[in-house]
C-alpha cells in the first residue's frame, strides 16, 4: 500500500471514529461533501485532534477553517502539507 | 475596578464622575445608578412596544441554571474559559476551620469546595429550552426574556461586563420559519438603534469559542452566517461594540433537548438579544452624560 493510500485509510478510519457520520467512512467518495454526511462543527473539532495525534502533525490557526475539513480529499492534502512540512 | 491593572478608560471615569455606575472593586461588575437604570428601563419599554403584536409570552429566570442545562449543551468544550459554576461548602464544622487559615495566609480555598447543581447563566436564552421539549405546535413557539448573563471576562472596559442583562427573544419552529424571523429582527433591531441616534450598522460574527478548535467553530458559524451582530461604535479607538446579536442555531437546541416538529424532525430554533447595558452605554457616549442634554427627539422616543 503507498503512503497516499495509507494515509487516505488513516482519515477514514479517524473520520469513523470522530466524526458521527450517517454512512460508513469507507464507502465515502473522496471529494463527497462530509457536512452531507452528517459532519458538524463540533465533530470536525475531534476529528482535526484525532488527525493531529494520529499523524504528529498540527495545524496552524490559518488552517483551521471549514474549507480544509470538507471532504477526505482536502483533508488528506492538508495533512499531506504538514507531514511534508514537519 | 482593581487599580493593579490597566488604566480606566475616559468612558468609564465619565459614567462614574455622573453616577451613573458604581466601582465594585472588580472589573466588569459595576452597580448601575438611577439614571442609567431608567434609562435602561425605559429602552426595554422601546422594545415591549415594538414587539407588541408578536405574541411572545413573557418570562424571567434566576441569574442561575440548572448545571445539566451547560453539561447537555457542552458548553465546557466550547467556553470553558467564560463559565461561573457555582460552588459550596459541603462538610463539617472540623473542616470548615480550613478557610478563615488559608484566607488569613493569603492562599486560594476553592479547592475546599464542592459543585452545586447550579451554574450562572451564561446564554440569555438557556433556560428557557428544557420547558419546550416535547411537539411544537404548527405555529411554533415564541418566548421573550429579561435575564442576567455571567461571562467571566474581566475587562476594564466598561462595555465588557462578568454580569449583564439581556432582553432575549427565543423562536422554536421549522427552519423557514425561524430564519425569516430572525432576518425581521436584524432590521428591527437596526432600526430602531439607529432612531435613537446611534450609528449602528449589523455584520456576520462568530461567538468567541475556545481554543484552537474553537476557531473552526467560529468559522464554520461565520461560513453559514448563522450570527449578526448589529455593532454601534462606544470604545475610542476600538471596534464597533456588538449591542445585539442574532442567531440561528439550526437544530442543536432542537435535538439536545427533544423539541420536536409535528413530522418527528428536530425544531430549529434562533434567538436575538439586547445587550441593554451596553445599548444605555452606547447612548451615554453618543449624546452625553446627562439625558436632560439629549437630543429632543432620542428624549421623547425614550419618554425622558
Amino acid at each position: 500500500m503507498s503512503s497516499k493510500e495509507q494515509q487516505d485509510e488513516s482519515i477514514r478510519q479517524i473520520l469513523a471514529e470522530h466524526g458521527r457520520l450517517a454512512a460508513p467512512a469507507s464507502s465515502i467518495a473522496r471529494d463527497a461533501e462530509l457536512s452531507a454526511h452528517g459532519l458538524t462543527s463540533h465533530a470536525t473539532v475531534n476529528v482535526m485532534l484525532a488527525l493531529e495525534e494520529h499523524f504528529g502533525i498540527e495545524f496552524p490557526d490559518q488552517m483551521l477553517t471549514r474549507g480544509v475539513f470538507t471532504s477526505i480529499a482536502t483533508i488528506q492534502a492538508a495533512v499531506e502539507k504538514l507531514v511534508d512540512a514537519g | 475596578m482593581s487599580g493593579a491593572s490597566a488604566p480606566p478608560t475616559s468612558l468609564y471615569d465619565g459614567l462614574v464622575e455622573h453616577g451613573l455606575i458604581i466601582p465594585v472593586g472588580v472589573q466588569g461588575a459595576f452597580g448601575r445608578g438611577a439614571v442609567f437604570e431608567l434609562v435602561l428601563a425605559r429602552f426595554n419599554a422601546l422594545v415591549d412596544e415594538i414587539s407588541r403584536d408578536d405574541g411572545a409570552r413573557y418570562c424571567v429566570f434566576p441569574p442561575v441554571i440548572s448545571r445539566k442545562i451547560i453539561e447537555k449543551l457542552n458548553y465546557m468544550d466550547s467556553f470553558p474559559h467564560l463559565c461561573g459554576a457555582v460552588c459550596s461548602y459541603f462538610g463539617d464544622e472540623r473542616g470548615s476551620k480550613g478557610f478563615s487559615q488559608r484566607i488569613a495566609a493569603g492562599e486560594p480555598w476553592g479547592d475546599l469546595l464542592q459543585m452545586t447543581d447550579v451554574v450562572l447563566n451564561p446564554a440569555a436564552c438557556y433556560p428557557v429550552y428544557p420547558s419546550f421539549t416535547g411537539v411544537v405546535p404548527d405555529s411554533g413557539h415564541l418566548v421573550t426574556m429579561f435575564n442576567w448573563v455571567f461571562r467571566h471576562e474581566p475587562s476594564p472596559q466598561p462595555t465588557r461586563m462578568q454580569s449583564f442583562r439581556v432582553r432575549e427573544f427565543v423562536r422554536v419552529g421549522t427552519p423557514a420559519q425561524v430564519v425569516e424571523w430572525r432576518d425581521m429582527w436584524l432590521q428591527r433591531g437596526l432600526t430602531l438603534l439607529q432612531s435613537l441616534g446611534l450609528d449602528a450598522v449589523s455584520d456576520v460574527a462568530s461567538d468567541p469559542f475556545f481554543g484552537r478548535a474553537g476557531k473552526i467553530m467560529a468559522a464554520s458559524q461565520a461560513q453559514q452566517q448563522l450570527k449578526f451582530e448589529v455593532l454601534v461604535p462606544v470604545n475610542d479607538g476600538d471596534s464597533p461594540t456588538a449591542v445585539c446579536s442574532f442567531n440561528y442555531h439550526q437544530q442543536y437546541f432542537g435535538s439536545a433537548f427533544d423539541i420536536v416538529l409535528p413530522s418527528g424532525e428536530p425544531a430549529s430554533t434562533a434567538c436575538l438579544g439586547f445587550g441593554l447595558e451596553r445599548i444605555v452605554i452606547a447612548l451615554f457616549k453618543t449624546h452625553g452624560f446627562d439625558p436632560a442634554r439629549w437630543p429632543g427627539a432620542v428624549r421623547t422616543k425614550l419618554g425622558l
